[in-house]
């Protein structure tokens, strides 16, 4: 009946988790099993300082061999990046940005997190909606930059609805998965311990959810960065995107590279707050190691 | 025999059907999986019911339990007829639905939340719980750090919480290991004597059935009903299991019940 062989453990483990095994000995392994992802070796942090200096290097040495017109380098972009900051035109078009993004941001997630629990809840809302979620997503958001500016105009409220309009679907589409990935037991669960349809809510759909709809998030905080900038392009110039054109007119390329950079970071700045709020929230989830 | 003793769960009549969709055309088929069943379950007793996989056992507790509706009959819970879910039953399954997000503590809370204890109050009993079924050291720890056999007792803990009337288990220790799975069998023996529950059990193997209950009723296949019901004639203080295997009684009974449960002659169940 038991002709499970037990597999050899390997050396390196403790031998027993019996305390008795090793109590006669006062020998410590000095290698235990550590559970968790390993721990990010130093040497895997030296590697990666060293290829970024040598890539800043290589480009420095590099870039100014090319005409400046199509090429920057990155001490010319430094000193770029300090006359912008000392004159105050970053900062405030940084700020007129993030006053879009944000905005549209949290009204775009607020509503797709609401639509997309109701559409993973109830199979009437989502047979009426799926097709045109679908169809919509499916659509390169950039084709209809004309219309909105039809129906909005060029200024702040165009801006918003094209970061809305981006953002919405990963986040939508993220949560209704979630809903309808809710382990069936659990509902189950729910039903048995004869809890109403708000605590299930409340109390099993939303947690378990919680993961999907910060996956979403993060997915959205992406595509918000980049409907900001085709809104920065396309509608009223302002913005960081205000600055790459403006720079690219006047072919001060170091210049131009200072907003891109910008971009750059807010996006990798944005992309790990969620995720650190992801698994602040759901830190059983980061736990299995997802 | 025990007439004077308090009736918890009055199951009577209970037949179920299910329909089964057809494919590729086929009309529907009906599957009758339950056919007049009746019995009792008196209090502070453990039943277990057994029978061959497939026979109906699982759909009696979900019917008991009111997840799934009966077609004919009657369940009454310290004789008030229920048809839907309520915490006046505890439900232990068979897999662990630990909600993952939730400490061992905060589980054991869930239905106590539902029905609007206080907080404070809420702890006390979660904690008392776990220290009952051995997870004192445990308590604030989250599902994935817990072994199978922690799971299900925090599983059996939180239906406990609710202070159901009976608690309804089916196969709580069928996806453990057989050491582990000895263990909790005598641990659940230990909780049942000290916090005097009711409990009846489902199970398909035959030890743990004999092991627990004071009495196994055995129910027959297609459609399930039952064979015959069994009184296991030992008292509370039980040896453990190994010990008891030896018993020449043990060994009858377990005999009567491996006939019962395989194709005995239609004969077999009239005696019953
Ligand atoms: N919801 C359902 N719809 C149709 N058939 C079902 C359903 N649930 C269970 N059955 C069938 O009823 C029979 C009894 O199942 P179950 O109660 O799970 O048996 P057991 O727990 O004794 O193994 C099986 O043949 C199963 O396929
Ligand atoms: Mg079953």
């Amino acid at each position: 009946m038991l002709d499970k062989t037990i597999p050899h453990a390997p050396d390196h483990v403790l031998p027993s988790a019996d305390p008795n095994a090793t109590a006669g000995s006062t020998v410590v392994p000095d290698t235990v099993e550590e559970i968790g992802p390993a721990p990010r070796s130093n040497a895997t942090r030296w590697i990666r300082l060293a290829s970024i200096f040598i890539v800043l290097i290589g480009w420095e040495l590099a870039g100014r061999q090319v005409n400046p017109l199509f090429m920057s380098y990155p001490s010319a972009i430094a000193t770029s990046a300090m006359r912008l900051i000392a004159s105050g035109e970053l900062g405030a078009a940084l700020l007129e940005s993030l006053k879009t993004l944000l905005v549209g941001f949290v009204v775009s997630s607020a509503f797709g997190i609401c639509v997309g629990l109701a559409i993973g809840r109830y199979r009437t809302v989502e047979a009426a909606t799926d097709w045109v979620i679908n169809a919509l997503y499916a659509t390169p958001l950039v084709a209809i930059v004309p219309l909105v500016t039809l129906w909005f105009g060029l200024g702040f409220q165009a801006k918003l609805f094209i970061v809305f309009i981006m953002t919405l679907f990963p986040v939508l589409i993220n949560t209704s998965a979630g809903v309808r990935n809710v382990p069936a037991q659990l509902i189950e669960l729910g039903n048995a311990f004869a809890a109403n349809e708000w605590q299930i809510f409340t109390k099993i759909i939303l947690p378990s959810a919680l993961p999907y709809m910060m996956t979403g998030l993060r997915l959205g905080i992406g595509r918000a960065i980049i409907g900001m900038v085709v809104a920065e392009f396309f509608t009223a110039i302002t913005g960081l995107g205000a600055l790459i054109i403006k720079y690219g007119n006047q072919y001060d390329t170091a210049s131009m590279f200072v907003p891109i950079f910008v971009l750059m970071l807010l996006g990798i700045a944005l992309s790990v707050t969620v995720k650190r709020m992801e698994d602040w929230i759901a830190p059983w989830k980061a736990r299995q190691g997802d | 025999m025990a007439e004077d003793r308090k009736v918890k769960l009055a199951v009577q009549n209970v037949s179920k059907t299910f329909r089964v969709r057809g494919t590729m055309g086929e009309s529907d088929s009906l599957l009758p999986v339950l056919r007049n069943l009746s019995f009792d379950v008196y209090e502070n007793e453990i039943v277990s019911l057994i029978g061959e996989s497939g026979c109906g056992k699982t759909t009696l507790l979900r019917i008991v339990q009111g997840l799934i509706r009966l077609d004919a009959g009657t369940i009454r819970v310290d004789g008030n007829a229920v048809g839907v879910p309520g915490r006046d039953r505890g439900f232990v399954f068979q897999q662990s639905s630990l909600l993952p997000w939730r400490t061992a503590r905060q589980n054991v809370e869930f239905g106590l939340e539902l029905s609007g204890v206080p907080k404070r109050e809420r702890g006390e009993k979660s904690r008392e719980l776990l220290k009952l079924v051995g997870l004192a050291h445990a308590t604030e720890q989250y599902p994935h750090e817990l072994s199978g056999g922690m799971q299900q007792r925090v599983n059996l803990a939180r239906a406990m919480a609710i202070d159901p009337a009976i608690l309804l288990m089916d196969e709580p220790f069928s996806a453990l290991d057989a050491q582990t799975r000895e263990v909790l069998q005598r641990e659940l023996l230990r909780i049942q004597a000290e916090a005097n529950k009711t409990i009846l059990f489902v199970t398909h193997d035959l030890d743990e059935a004999i092991y627990l209950s004071n009495r196994v009723i055995v129910l027959g296949a297609k459609p399930g009903r039952i064979k015959k019901i069994i009184e296991i004639p030992f008292g509370r203080n039980r040896p453990e299991l190994p010990q008891m295997r030896g018993e020449p009684e043990f060994q009858r009974i377990r005999a009567e019940m491996w006939d019962l449960i395989r194709n005995t002659p239609a004969s077999a169940a009239v005696a019953a």
